[in-house]
Protein backbone atom coordinates (compact mmCIF):
# COMPACT_ATOMS: atom_id res chain seq x y z
CA UNK A 1 0.00 0.00 0.00
CA UNK A 2 1.13 3.54 -0.72
CA UNK A 3 2.43 4.97 2.60
CA UNK A 4 1.07 8.40 1.68
CA UNK A 5 -2.55 7.29 1.70
CA UNK A 6 -4.88 6.36 4.55
CA UNK A 7 -7.23 3.38 4.53
CA UNK A 8 -9.79 5.42 2.57
CA UNK A 9 -7.24 6.40 -0.08
CA UNK A 10 -6.96 9.99 1.15
CA UNK A 11 -3.64 11.80 1.03
CA UNK A 12 -2.28 11.82 4.62
CA UNK A 13 1.35 12.56 3.85
CA UNK A 14 2.84 14.01 0.71
CA UNK A 15 6.13 12.24 0.12
CA UNK A 16 6.36 11.63 -3.61
CA UNK A 17 4.34 12.13 -6.76
CA UNK A 18 5.07 8.56 -7.82
CA UNK A 19 2.32 6.06 -7.19
CA UNK A 20 -0.46 8.63 -6.77
CA UNK A 21 -3.55 8.69 -8.95
CA UNK A 22 -4.38 11.24 -11.57
CA UNK A 23 -7.42 12.22 -9.48
CA UNK A 24 -5.24 12.98 -6.46
CA UNK A 25 -2.80 15.12 -8.46
CA UNK A 26 -5.64 16.91 -10.23
CA UNK A 27 -7.31 17.56 -6.88
CA UNK A 28 -4.08 19.20 -5.65
CA UNK A 29 -3.90 21.36 -8.79
CA UNK A 30 -7.58 22.38 -8.57
CA UNK A 31 -7.31 23.24 -4.88
CA UNK A 32 -4.16 25.27 -5.56
CA UNK A 33 -6.11 27.20 -8.19
CA UNK A 34 -8.47 28.47 -5.48
CA UNK A 35 -5.57 29.30 -3.16
CA UNK A 36 -3.78 31.23 -5.92
CA UNK A 37 -6.73 33.59 -5.87
CA UNK A 38 -6.47 34.07 -2.08
CA UNK A 39 -2.98 35.52 -2.58
CA UNK A 40 -4.51 38.32 -4.64
CA UNK A 41 -6.84 39.51 -1.88
CA UNK A 42 -6.19 42.49 0.36
CA UNK A 43 -6.14 40.03 3.28
CA UNK A 44 -3.94 37.25 1.92
CA UNK A 45 -5.07 34.80 4.53
CA UNK A 46 -7.79 32.25 5.20
CA UNK A 47 -8.56 30.72 8.60
CA UNK A 48 -8.44 27.09 7.43
CA UNK A 49 -5.53 25.84 9.56
CA UNK A 50 -6.03 28.12 12.54
CA UNK A 51 -4.69 26.44 15.64
CA UNK A 52 -2.46 24.01 13.72
CA UNK A 53 1.28 24.04 14.19
CA UNK A 54 3.52 23.35 11.22
CA UNK A 55 7.22 22.68 11.67
CA UNK A 56 9.62 23.35 8.82
CA UNK A 57 12.37 20.89 9.54
CA UNK A 58 15.27 21.68 7.25
CA UNK A 59 18.34 19.48 7.51
CA UNK A 60 19.61 21.00 4.28
CA UNK A 61 19.90 24.68 3.46
CA UNK A 62 17.15 26.21 1.36
CA UNK A 63 15.76 29.70 1.18
CA UNK A 64 13.11 29.62 -1.49
CA UNK A 65 11.48 26.33 -0.60
CA UNK A 66 11.46 27.08 3.12
CA UNK A 67 10.08 30.59 2.73
CA UNK A 68 7.31 29.48 0.39
CA UNK A 69 6.33 26.70 2.80
CA UNK A 70 6.38 29.25 5.60
CA UNK A 71 4.24 31.75 3.69
CA UNK A 72 1.84 28.98 2.66
CA UNK A 73 1.37 27.93 6.29
CA UNK A 74 0.90 31.54 7.42
CA UNK A 75 -1.65 32.25 4.69
CA UNK A 76 -3.60 29.28 6.04
CA UNK A 77 -3.40 30.85 9.54
CA UNK A 78 -1.25 28.04 10.95
CA UNK A 79 1.55 28.70 13.41
CA UNK A 80 4.97 28.02 11.93
CA UNK A 81 8.18 26.92 13.51
CA UNK A 82 11.36 26.98 11.40
CA UNK A 83 14.06 24.64 12.56
CA UNK A 84 17.38 24.60 10.80
CA UNK A 85 18.89 21.35 11.98
CA UNK A 86 22.22 21.68 10.21
CA UNK A 87 23.03 24.30 12.82
CA UNK A 88 21.45 22.62 15.83
CA UNK A 89 20.74 19.15 17.16
CA UNK A 90 22.14 17.05 14.34
CA UNK A 91 25.48 18.66 14.93
CA UNK A 92 25.23 17.64 18.57
CA UNK A 93 24.59 14.05 17.53
CA UNK A 94 20.84 13.85 18.14
CA UNK A 95 19.23 11.16 15.98
CA UNK A 96 16.38 11.89 13.56
CA UNK A 97 14.04 9.82 15.71
CA UNK A 98 14.95 11.76 18.86
CA UNK A 99 14.40 15.06 17.07
CA UNK A 100 11.03 13.73 15.95
CA UNK A 101 9.95 12.66 19.45
CA UNK A 102 10.93 16.02 20.90
CA UNK A 103 8.93 17.93 18.32
CA UNK A 104 5.94 15.62 18.77
CA UNK A 105 6.00 16.44 22.46
CA UNK A 106 5.40 20.07 21.45
CA UNK A 107 2.07 19.03 19.88
CA UNK A 108 2.83 19.79 16.26
CA UNK A 109 0.48 18.80 13.44
CA UNK A 110 2.75 18.72 10.43
CA UNK A 111 6.41 18.28 9.60
CA UNK A 112 7.75 19.72 6.39
CA UNK A 113 11.04 17.93 5.93
CA UNK A 114 14.07 18.54 3.78
CA UNK A 115 16.96 16.16 4.20
CA UNK A 116 20.10 15.21 2.27
CA UNK A 117 19.31 11.50 2.61
CA UNK A 118 16.91 9.82 0.21
CA UNK A 119 14.00 8.32 2.13
CA UNK A 120 14.20 10.65 5.16
CA UNK A 121 10.62 11.89 4.73
CA UNK A 122 9.31 8.33 4.30
CA UNK A 123 11.17 7.35 7.46
CA UNK A 124 9.51 10.15 9.40
CA UNK A 125 6.08 9.35 7.99
CA UNK A 126 6.49 5.76 9.21
CA UNK A 127 7.41 6.87 12.70
CA UNK A 128 5.26 9.91 13.47
CA UNK A 129 2.18 9.74 15.66
CA UNK A 130 -1.01 9.09 13.70
CA UNK A 131 -2.30 12.67 13.89
CA UNK A 132 0.79 14.16 12.23
CA UNK A 133 1.27 14.72 8.50
CA UNK A 134 4.66 14.70 6.82
CA UNK A 135 5.37 16.69 3.67
CA UNK A 136 8.55 16.01 1.75
CA UNK A 137 10.36 19.23 0.84
CA UNK A 138 13.16 17.34 -0.91
CA UNK A 139 15.02 14.20 0.18
CA UNK A 140 18.45 13.43 -1.23
CA UNK A 141 18.26 12.37 -4.86
CA UNK A 142 14.85 10.86 -4.36
CA UNK A 143 11.87 13.21 -4.57
CA UNK A 144 10.69 16.81 -4.40
CA UNK A 145 6.97 16.43 -4.93
CA UNK A 146 5.76 19.98 -4.19
CA UNK A 147 8.25 21.34 -6.74
CA UNK A 148 6.92 18.86 -9.30
CA UNK A 149 3.34 19.91 -8.55
CA UNK A 150 4.04 23.63 -8.78
CA UNK A 151 5.70 22.94 -12.13
CA UNK A 152 2.66 20.97 -13.28
CA UNK A 153 0.46 23.85 -12.05
CA UNK A 154 2.52 26.38 -14.00
CA UNK A 155 2.39 24.21 -17.12
CA UNK A 156 -1.39 23.77 -16.78
CA UNK A 157 -1.91 27.53 -16.47
CA UNK A 158 -0.22 28.01 -19.85
CA UNK A 159 -1.05 24.72 -21.57
CA UNK A 160 -4.24 23.29 -20.07
CA UNK A 161 -4.21 20.05 -22.03
CA UNK A 162 -1.52 17.75 -20.60
CA UNK A 163 -2.36 15.08 -23.15
CA UNK A 164 -1.00 17.07 -26.06
CA UNK A 165 2.32 18.19 -24.68
CA UNK A 166 5.97 17.57 -25.32
CA UNK A 167 8.11 18.44 -22.32
CA UNK A 168 11.92 18.58 -22.44
CA UNK A 169 13.90 18.48 -19.19
CA UNK A 170 17.51 19.58 -19.52
CA UNK A 171 20.34 19.02 -17.06
CA UNK A 172 21.49 16.61 -14.42
CA UNK A 173 18.62 14.14 -14.71
CA UNK A 174 20.53 11.36 -12.97
CA UNK A 175 20.95 13.10 -9.62
CA UNK A 176 17.88 15.33 -9.66
CA UNK A 177 15.02 14.73 -7.22
CA UNK A 178 13.17 17.50 -9.03
CA UNK A 179 13.41 15.69 -12.38
CA UNK A 180 12.38 12.39 -10.83
CA UNK A 181 9.24 13.85 -9.24
CA UNK A 182 8.45 15.91 -12.35
CA UNK A 183 8.64 12.88 -14.61
CA UNK A 184 6.35 10.87 -12.33
CA UNK A 185 3.83 13.73 -12.00
CA UNK A 186 3.73 14.57 -15.70
CA UNK A 187 3.33 10.93 -16.69
CA UNK A 188 0.46 10.47 -14.23
CA UNK A 189 -1.18 13.65 -15.54
CA UNK A 190 -1.03 12.24 -19.06
CA UNK A 191 1.86 14.03 -20.79
CA UNK A 192 2.62 11.74 -23.75
CA UNK A 193 6.19 12.79 -24.47
CA UNK A 194 8.79 13.60 -21.85
CA UNK A 195 12.34 14.06 -23.04
CA UNK A 196 15.44 14.21 -20.92
CA UNK A 197 18.43 16.07 -22.32
CA UNK A 198 21.88 15.73 -20.77
CA UNK A 199 25.41 14.50 -21.34
CA UNK A 200 25.58 10.74 -21.18
CA UNK A 201 27.18 10.85 -17.71
CA UNK A 202 24.11 12.64 -16.29
CA UNK A 203 21.39 10.57 -17.93
CA UNK A 204 19.66 7.77 -16.03
CA UNK A 205 20.80 4.27 -16.95
CA UNK A 206 17.43 3.10 -18.25
CA UNK A 207 15.49 6.18 -19.38
CA UNK A 208 12.91 4.13 -21.27
CA UNK A 209 11.99 2.35 -18.05
CA UNK A 210 11.15 5.78 -16.60
CA UNK A 211 8.98 6.46 -19.62
CA UNK A 212 11.20 9.22 -20.98
CA UNK A 213 13.09 9.67 -24.22
CA UNK A 214 16.82 10.46 -23.81
CA UNK A 215 18.71 13.02 -25.89
CA UNK A 216 22.35 13.98 -25.70
CA UNK A 217 21.92 16.77 -28.22
CA UNK A 218 20.17 19.87 -26.90
CA UNK A 219 18.85 21.14 -30.22
CA UNK A 220 17.31 17.76 -31.04
CA UNK A 221 15.96 17.49 -27.53
CA UNK A 222 14.09 20.81 -27.51
CA UNK A 223 12.91 20.57 -31.12
CA UNK A 224 9.16 21.15 -31.14
CA UNK A 225 8.89 21.08 -27.32
CA UNK A 226 6.00 22.98 -25.68
CA UNK A 227 7.68 23.17 -22.29
CA UNK A 228 11.43 23.46 -21.69
CA UNK A 229 12.54 22.83 -18.12
CA UNK A 230 16.15 23.41 -17.13
CA UNK A 231 17.46 21.97 -13.87
CA UNK A 232 19.92 23.56 -11.51
CA UNK A 233 23.43 22.19 -11.99
CA UNK A 234 24.95 21.31 -8.64
CA UNK A 235 28.53 22.46 -8.31
CA UNK A 236 29.61 19.18 -6.73
CA UNK A 237 29.00 17.36 -10.02
CA UNK A 238 31.97 19.19 -11.42
CA UNK A 239 34.16 17.86 -8.65
CA UNK A 240 32.92 14.30 -9.20
CA UNK A 241 34.42 14.20 -12.72
CA UNK A 242 30.96 13.83 -14.28
CA UNK A 243 31.30 17.18 -15.98
CA UNK A 244 34.41 18.92 -17.23
CA UNK A 245 33.39 22.51 -16.33
CA UNK A 246 30.47 24.91 -16.09
CA UNK A 247 31.71 26.68 -19.15
CA UNK A 248 31.71 23.51 -21.19
CA UNK A 249 28.24 22.59 -19.94
CA UNK A 250 26.92 25.94 -21.13
CA UNK A 251 28.60 25.50 -24.52
CA UNK A 252 26.74 22.25 -25.08
CA UNK A 253 23.62 22.39 -22.89
CA UNK A 254 23.08 26.02 -21.94
CA UNK A 255 19.69 27.32 -23.09
CA UNK A 256 20.15 30.33 -25.38
CA UNK A 257 17.62 32.27 -27.43
CA UNK A 258 19.02 30.72 -30.57
CA UNK A 259 18.59 27.17 -29.29
CA UNK A 260 15.16 27.97 -27.92
CA UNK A 261 14.05 28.80 -31.47
CA UNK A 262 13.97 25.05 -32.03
CA UNK A 263 11.15 24.69 -29.54
CA UNK A 264 7.49 25.30 -30.31
CA UNK A 265 6.83 29.02 -31.03
CA UNK A 266 4.76 29.38 -27.84
CA UNK A 267 7.01 27.24 -25.65
CA UNK A 268 7.47 28.22 -22.00
CA UNK A 269 10.79 28.05 -20.16
CA UNK A 270 11.00 26.89 -16.56
CA UNK A 271 13.65 26.47 -13.88
CA UNK A 272 13.24 25.38 -10.25
CA UNK A 273 15.71 28.07 -9.12
CA UNK A 274 18.08 29.40 -8.14
CA UNK A 275 19.45 29.85 -11.65
CA UNK A 276 23.15 29.68 -12.42
CA UNK A 277 23.08 32.35 -15.11
CA UNK A 278 25.41 31.49 -17.95
CA UNK A 279 25.49 27.83 -16.91
CA UNK A 280 21.99 26.36 -17.35
CA UNK A 281 20.68 29.27 -19.35
CA UNK A 282 21.49 32.65 -20.76
CA UNK A 283 20.12 35.67 -18.88
CA UNK A 284 18.23 36.75 -21.96
CA UNK A 285 16.25 33.51 -21.79
CA UNK A 286 15.80 33.61 -18.01
CA UNK A 287 14.43 37.17 -18.17
CA UNK A 288 12.83 36.79 -21.59
CA UNK A 289 9.18 36.66 -22.64
CA UNK A 290 8.92 32.87 -22.55
CA UNK A 291 10.31 32.54 -19.05
CA UNK A 292 7.72 31.66 -16.39
CA UNK A 293 10.32 31.20 -13.66
CA UNK A 294 8.92 33.86 -11.32
CA UNK A 295 5.40 32.54 -11.78
CA UNK A 296 6.73 29.20 -10.57
CA UNK A 297 7.71 30.86 -7.31
CA UNK A 298 4.23 32.37 -6.76
CA UNK A 299 2.56 29.10 -7.71
CA UNK A 300 4.75 27.34 -5.18
CA UNK A 301 2.86 29.07 -2.38
CA UNK A 302 -0.55 28.04 -3.73
CA UNK A 303 0.54 24.43 -4.28
CA UNK A 304 1.96 24.20 -0.76
CA UNK A 305 -1.25 25.66 0.69
CA UNK A 306 -3.19 22.99 -1.19
CA UNK A 307 -0.96 20.14 -0.05
CA UNK A 308 -1.02 21.31 3.58
CA UNK A 309 -4.77 21.65 3.73
CA UNK A 310 -5.48 18.41 1.88
CA UNK A 311 -3.16 16.30 4.05
CA UNK A 312 -4.17 17.93 7.35
CA UNK A 313 -7.80 17.73 6.30
CA UNK A 314 -7.46 14.00 5.72
CA UNK A 315 -6.73 13.47 9.38
CA UNK A 316 -9.93 13.13 11.26
CA UNK A 317 -9.36 14.94 14.45
CA UNK A 318 -12.04 13.26 16.56
CA UNK A 319 -10.39 11.89 19.64
CA UNK A 320 -7.21 13.87 19.19
CA UNK A 321 -8.37 17.41 19.86
CA UNK B 1 -45.80 21.93 -4.71
CA UNK B 2 -42.24 23.09 -5.36
CA UNK B 3 -42.14 22.92 -9.09
CA UNK B 4 -40.13 25.26 -11.25
CA UNK B 5 -42.98 27.75 -11.73
CA UNK B 6 -43.43 28.00 -7.94
CA UNK B 7 -39.72 28.63 -7.51
CA UNK B 8 -39.65 31.33 -10.15
CA UNK B 9 -42.64 32.97 -8.43
CA UNK B 10 -40.77 32.80 -5.14
CA UNK B 11 -37.76 34.45 -6.77
CA UNK B 12 -40.00 37.23 -8.10
CA UNK B 13 -41.47 37.82 -4.63
CA UNK B 14 -37.96 37.91 -3.21
CA UNK B 15 -36.97 40.56 -5.74
CA UNK B 16 -40.02 42.65 -4.77
CA UNK B 17 -39.29 42.32 -1.05
CA UNK B 18 -35.65 43.24 -1.62
CA UNK B 19 -36.64 46.33 -3.60
CA UNK B 20 -39.03 47.41 -0.84
CA UNK B 21 -36.43 46.73 1.82
CA UNK B 22 -33.73 48.68 0.00
CA UNK B 23 -36.05 51.69 -0.39
CA UNK B 24 -36.65 51.88 3.35
CA UNK B 25 -32.87 52.12 3.86
CA UNK B 26 -32.95 55.44 2.06
CA UNK B 27 -29.49 55.06 0.57
CA UNK B 28 -28.99 56.25 -2.98
CA UNK B 29 -26.04 54.03 -3.77
CA UNK B 30 -26.80 50.77 -5.54
CA UNK B 31 -26.21 47.65 -3.44
CA UNK B 32 -23.72 44.95 -4.45
CA UNK B 33 -24.89 41.38 -4.77
CA UNK B 34 -22.89 38.33 -3.73
CA UNK B 35 -24.01 34.74 -4.33
CA UNK B 36 -22.69 31.76 -2.38
CA UNK B 37 -21.57 28.81 -4.53
CA UNK B 38 -23.29 26.96 -6.08
CA UNK B 39 -27.06 27.29 -5.63
CA UNK B 40 -26.75 30.79 -4.20
CA UNK B 41 -25.04 31.96 -7.37
CA UNK B 42 -27.88 30.65 -9.56
CA UNK B 43 -30.38 32.47 -7.39
CA UNK B 44 -28.26 35.63 -7.25
CA UNK B 45 -28.05 35.71 -11.04
CA UNK B 46 -31.84 35.81 -11.22
CA UNK B 47 -32.24 38.41 -8.46
CA UNK B 48 -29.46 40.54 -9.94
CA UNK B 49 -31.32 40.56 -13.23
CA UNK B 50 -34.73 41.27 -11.67
CA UNK B 51 -33.39 44.14 -9.57
CA UNK B 52 -31.65 45.53 -12.66
CA UNK B 53 -28.37 46.00 -10.80
CA UNK B 54 -25.56 47.54 -12.85
CA UNK B 55 -22.60 46.28 -10.82
CA UNK B 56 -21.04 42.92 -11.49
CA UNK B 57 -22.26 39.96 -9.44
CA UNK B 58 -19.81 38.65 -6.84
CA UNK B 59 -19.42 34.97 -6.02
CA UNK B 60 -18.20 33.38 -2.82
CA UNK B 61 -16.90 29.88 -2.09
CA UNK B 62 -16.77 29.56 1.67
CA UNK B 63 -14.79 26.29 1.75
CA UNK B 64 -11.74 27.89 3.34
CA UNK B 65 -13.88 29.48 6.07
CA UNK B 66 -15.92 26.45 7.14
CA UNK B 67 -15.91 25.43 10.78
CA UNK B 68 -15.92 21.69 10.10
CA UNK B 69 -12.51 21.40 8.40
CA UNK B 70 -11.08 19.31 11.24
CA UNK B 71 -14.06 16.95 10.97
CA UNK B 72 -14.47 16.43 7.27
CA UNK B 73 -11.33 17.91 5.68
CA UNK B 74 -11.14 20.13 2.67
CA UNK B 75 -14.01 20.36 0.22
CA UNK B 76 -13.03 18.26 -2.80
CA UNK B 77 -14.50 20.85 -5.14
CA UNK B 78 -13.49 24.35 -4.17
CA UNK B 79 -14.54 27.06 -6.58
CA UNK B 80 -13.00 30.48 -6.58
CA UNK B 81 -14.41 33.43 -4.73
CA UNK B 82 -14.63 36.45 -6.95
CA UNK B 83 -15.60 39.87 -5.71
CA UNK B 84 -14.81 42.26 -8.59
CA UNK B 85 -15.41 45.34 -6.42
CA UNK B 86 -14.43 46.88 -3.12
CA UNK B 87 -16.90 46.00 -0.36
CA UNK B 88 -15.78 48.91 1.83
CA UNK B 89 -18.73 51.05 2.97
CA UNK B 90 -21.11 49.35 0.54
CA UNK B 91 -24.45 47.63 1.16
CA UNK B 92 -24.19 43.96 0.25
CA UNK B 93 -26.97 41.52 -0.51
CA UNK B 94 -25.74 38.05 0.38
CA UNK B 95 -27.68 35.35 -1.44
CA UNK B 96 -27.89 31.63 -0.70
CA UNK B 97 -30.22 28.84 -1.75
CA UNK B 98 -30.99 27.05 1.52
CA UNK B 99 -30.66 28.40 5.06
CA UNK B 100 -30.33 25.67 7.68
CA UNK B 101 -27.89 25.85 10.63
CA UNK B 102 -26.56 29.29 9.69
CA UNK B 103 -22.96 28.07 9.65
CA UNK B 104 -22.51 28.77 5.94
CA UNK B 105 -23.66 32.35 6.45
CA UNK B 106 -21.29 32.76 9.42
CA UNK B 107 -18.42 31.54 7.19
CA UNK B 108 -19.52 33.79 4.32
CA UNK B 109 -19.60 36.87 6.55
CA UNK B 110 -16.13 36.09 7.89
CA UNK B 111 -14.87 35.83 4.34
CA UNK B 112 -16.57 39.09 3.30
CA UNK B 113 -14.84 40.90 6.16
CA UNK B 114 -11.49 39.70 4.84
CA UNK B 115 -12.26 41.76 1.74
CA UNK B 116 -13.12 44.90 3.64
CA UNK B 117 -15.73 46.53 5.88
CA UNK B 118 -19.17 46.62 4.31
CA UNK B 119 -21.65 49.26 5.48
CA UNK B 120 -24.39 46.62 5.81
CA UNK B 121 -25.19 43.07 4.76
CA UNK B 122 -28.69 41.85 3.89
CA UNK B 123 -29.36 38.14 3.69
CA UNK B 124 -31.67 36.72 1.03
CA UNK B 125 -32.41 32.98 0.89
CA UNK B 126 -34.69 30.96 -1.34
CA UNK B 127 -35.56 28.33 1.27
CA UNK B 128 -35.56 28.66 5.05
CA UNK B 129 -35.79 25.12 6.35
CA UNK B 130 -35.35 25.97 10.04
CA UNK B 131 -32.91 24.19 12.35
CA UNK B 132 -30.74 27.21 13.12
CA UNK B 133 -27.69 26.70 15.35
CA UNK B 134 -26.48 30.29 15.19
CA UNK B 135 -28.29 33.61 15.69
CA UNK B 136 -28.76 34.32 11.99
CA UNK B 137 -32.00 35.57 10.50
CA UNK B 138 -32.68 36.21 6.79
CA UNK B 139 -33.99 39.60 5.67
CA UNK B 140 -35.78 38.13 2.66
CA UNK B 141 -37.05 34.56 2.31
CA UNK B 142 -38.59 32.84 -0.72
CA UNK B 143 -40.11 29.75 0.88
CA UNK B 144 -40.35 28.18 4.30
CA UNK B 145 -40.05 24.43 4.61
CA UNK B 146 -40.67 22.46 7.75
CA UNK B 147 -38.18 19.63 7.56
CA UNK B 148 -37.23 17.13 10.26
CA UNK B 149 -33.58 17.33 11.47
CA UNK B 150 -32.48 14.39 9.28
CA UNK B 151 -34.23 15.80 6.21
CA UNK B 152 -32.40 17.27 3.29
CA UNK B 153 -33.20 19.89 0.69
CA UNK B 154 -31.08 20.82 -2.25
CA UNK B 155 -31.51 23.26 -5.10
CA UNK B 156 -30.71 21.91 -8.54
CA UNK B 157 -30.14 24.14 -11.54
CA UNK B 158 -29.20 26.46 -13.02
CA UNK B 159 -31.87 25.86 -15.67
CA UNK B 160 -34.52 25.09 -14.55
CA UNK B 161 -34.41 25.61 -10.81
CA UNK B 162 -35.88 22.73 -8.82
CA UNK B 163 -35.84 21.53 -5.23
CA UNK B 164 -34.83 18.02 -4.25
CA UNK B 165 -36.41 17.20 -0.91
CA UNK B 166 -35.69 14.15 1.23
CA UNK B 167 -37.67 13.98 4.44
CA UNK B 168 -35.40 11.50 6.16
CA UNK B 169 -31.78 10.40 5.99
CA UNK B 170 -29.08 12.06 3.99
CA UNK B 171 -28.18 10.93 0.51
Amino acid sequence: MNPQLDADGRLRHFLDTEGLSRETLTHILDTAESFAEVSEHAVKKVPLLRGKTIVNLFFEASTRTRTTFELAAKRLSADVLNINISTSAAVKGESLLDTLRNLEAMHCDMFVVRHADSGAAHFMARHVQPHISVVNAGDGRHAHPTQAMLDAFTIRRHKPDFENLTVAIIGDILHSRVARSQIAALRILGVPEIRVVAPRTLLPAKPRALGVVPFTDLVEGVHGADVVITLRLQKERMRGALLPSEHEFFQLYGLTEERLREASPDAIVMHPGPINRGVEMDSRVADGPRSVILQQVSHGIAIRMAVMSITLGAIRSEGTT
Amino acid sequence: MNDTADLERAVRRMAESLTARLETDGRAEEPLMVGIHTGGVWLAERLHHRLGLQGELGTLDISFYRDDFTRIGINPQVRTSRLPFSVDDRRLILVDDVLHTGRTIRAAMNELFDYGRPAAILLAVLVDRGGRELPICPDVTGLRLDLPPGGHVKLTGPEPLALEILTEGRQ
